[in-house]
């Protein structure tokens, strides 16, 4: 079993990003329970999606305090939200950066910082960095493939065709970047 | 056929299989899901039912009282405050023998105002008369719901139905579900044909006065009625495994009891995360079962007898408490124990969403062997308290 832990402020589509994920790894075959957690319920408050995926049927319920992965969509909340505590050794982030973003030294964790927001604005026209980083964890966890992942974005935009094509473009941008 | 869903959204289309023709909710975190992809059902003309709109809980509880009166089958969904504003409808609701469905998420009450998850709200109506079920995962929300309305329906039953579902943990967690196929649902679930309902040509009255004459003969005609659900789960439980081949409408479900020292017992989703602490314990030696209860009205005290009949360490897990006595679930499962050597523990745990983590089971697992507690508050944080509310 894997867990990952979504760090993102409420509007930033981080239980969007979850969802995507469950379903990608729905679309290969494992079972994936992706979950929120909300702090005030308020937009720009610091919030949680979490996704914890197994080749049988996840049953644990709580929260993911020591994940395999993170995402960090906001990098504002490296620090305020100890995004780089409590990982699991050997633990991978993807984290979203900005030009004054510093991102931390660790032995016990495998960076990986893309200008997420930056390319999503180049090809979406919109800083949203969710489908970006989906792209780059495909190809940084091992664990999601990158066909698997296209499958779901392409069904999450199914009703919007001008953003389908724009977020399947920035999934393989994601994935190139890393 | 499978799919990858949010709780919410399984249990919507979940109602909709069961083809109800009104539905009527209010909207209330975390609740609002289930009735908006309802309604979106209604607008899009995909499920030929009225979706009626209402000022607050109490008016759609009574909405859905007079639907179901005159014969249609009813839906509705709320949470805590909600459902407790809905209370005096609900009782109504029961006593009126009209075998409405209502999901629960469950949620915990005011005050102070919390809208995460405990099981405050559905505990403090398991007097009114409803059957409950509780749900550990989304897949037993969807199969409650289908087989609920079939057993509340039954002409010798005639009683509202509530699926109590982990709010959050639940209606907003996204897995896989086996979402049955419609041609299946309308098979196992004939449409609704009350033998009593409000009807022009053959005028009759529901819920007028019951003096003391009468009274008491409709509360005991309700409560043996309940008792007579114990059976009726189990018939349409076997009968929901022919359609569907899953197990999940029951009494109560086992899990590793056959030679467990101790058991824990427990309701809705924290069942999950406790099969993963047992397997895990029982790796290293130990040698622990969990007994979850589906169904929590009727009581199915027999039932838990049975299961936990050899088991001398019981350690039972409340989202709830009666503030002043204990869990509810642990008040009443003592009770059918009565004067039995057992050690029963009981445990408040995961009020307002506090999480209930692996270690919080592993605690409770490590109590229920060392002391007998009646009500043990776990996760306590002591910088909280009082000096003289502290526990040592």
């Amino acid at each position: 079993m894997k867990e990952v832990k979504i760090y993102a402020r409420a509007g930033q589509g981080a239980i969007t990003t979850a969802a995507i994920l469950g379903e990608a790894l729905f679309h290969q075959e494992m079972y994936a329970y992706a979950f929120p957690h909300f702090g005030a319920a308020r937009m720009g408050a610091p919030m949680n999606a979490f996704i914890r995926f197994d080749d049988k049927p996840v049953r644990l319920r709580s929260q993911i305090h020591n994940p395999d992965f993170i995402i960090v969509i906001d990098p504002t909340l490296i620090e305020s939200e100890k995004c780089f505590s409590n990982l699991k050794k050997g633990a991978k982030a993807v984290v979203c950066v900005r030009e004054k973003t510093k991102l931390p030294q660790s032995a016990d964790v495998e960076i990986h910082g893309l200008p997420a927001e930056k390319i999503a604005t180049d090809i979406i026209g919109q800083p949203y960095a969710n489908t970006v980083l989906l792209g780059a964890f495909a190809r940084v966890s091992g664990e999601l493939k990158l066909e698997s992942l296209l499958k779901a974005v392409e069904k999450r935009f199914e009703a919007k065709p001008e953003l389908k094509q724009k977020n399947l473009d920035a999934v393989k941008k994601g994935y190139e970047s890393v | 056929m499978k799919k990858y869903l949010e709780g919410s959204w399984a249990i919507a289309q979940a109602a909709k299989l069961c083809k109800p023709g009104v539905i009527s909710a209010y909207p209330i975190t975390p609740q609002t899901h289930i009735v908006e992809h309802l309604a979106k059902f209604v607008a899009d003309g995909e499920i030929n039912a009225q979706s009626i709109n209402v000022e607050s809980e109490h008016s759609a509880a009574s909405v859905v009282l007079g639907s179901e009166a005159t014969g249609v089958r009813s839906f509705t969904a709320t949470s805590s405050q909600g459902l407790l504003l809905m209370g005096e409808v609900v009782f109504n609701i029961a006593g009126m023998r009209l075998p409405i469905m209502m999901v629960c998420a469950n949620r915990a009450v005011s005050a102070p105002i919390n809208i995460w998850n405990d099981q405050q709200d559905s505990i403090s109506l398991r007097d009114s008369g409803w059957i409950q079920f509780y749900a550990e995962n989304n897949q037993e929300a969807i199969d409650l719901i289908i087989a609920g309305y079939k057993i509340g329906e039954n002409p010798k039953i005639m009683l509202p139905v509530m699926v109590c579902v982990d709010g959050f943990i639940l209606t907003h967690g996204m897995e896989t579900v086996d979402m049955p196929d419609a041609k299946t649902v309308d098979k196992f679930l004939p449409p609704y044909n009350p033998p009593f309902k409000l009807d022009i040509n053959n005028p009759l009255s529901f819920g007028l006065l019951g003096d003391p004459t009468v009274y008491t003969e409709t509360r005991y005609a309700l409560h043996k009625t309940l008792e007579d659900v114990i059976k009726e789960v189990g018939r349409v439980g076997a009968e929901f495994k022919s359609s569907f081949g899953r197990d999940s409408v029951c009494l109560v479900e086992g899990y590793k009891l056959e030679d467990a020292q101790i058991a824990l017992v427990a309701m809705g989703s924290v069942c999950g995360t406790i099969k993963d602490v047992i397997d895990a314990e029982r790796e290293k030696g130990a040698k622990v079962g969990l007994l979850k209860i589906v169904t929590y009205r009727p009581f199915p005290g027999e039932a838990i007898k049975k299961a936990l009949k050899n088991i001398p360490y019981i350690g039972v897990i409340d989202k709830d408490i009666s503030l002043g006595s204990a869990g509810a679930l642990y008040t009443e499962l003592s009770a059918a124990f009565n004067a039995t050597d057992k050690k029963i523990s009981g445990f408040v745990a995961g009020l307002g969403g506090r999480d209930i983590t692996i270690d919080t089971i592993k605690g409770i697992i490590e109590s229920t062997k060392k002391e007998v507690n009646p009500c043990k508050f776990v996760d306590l944080k002591p910088e909280l308290l009082w000096e003289e509310f502290k526990v040592t």
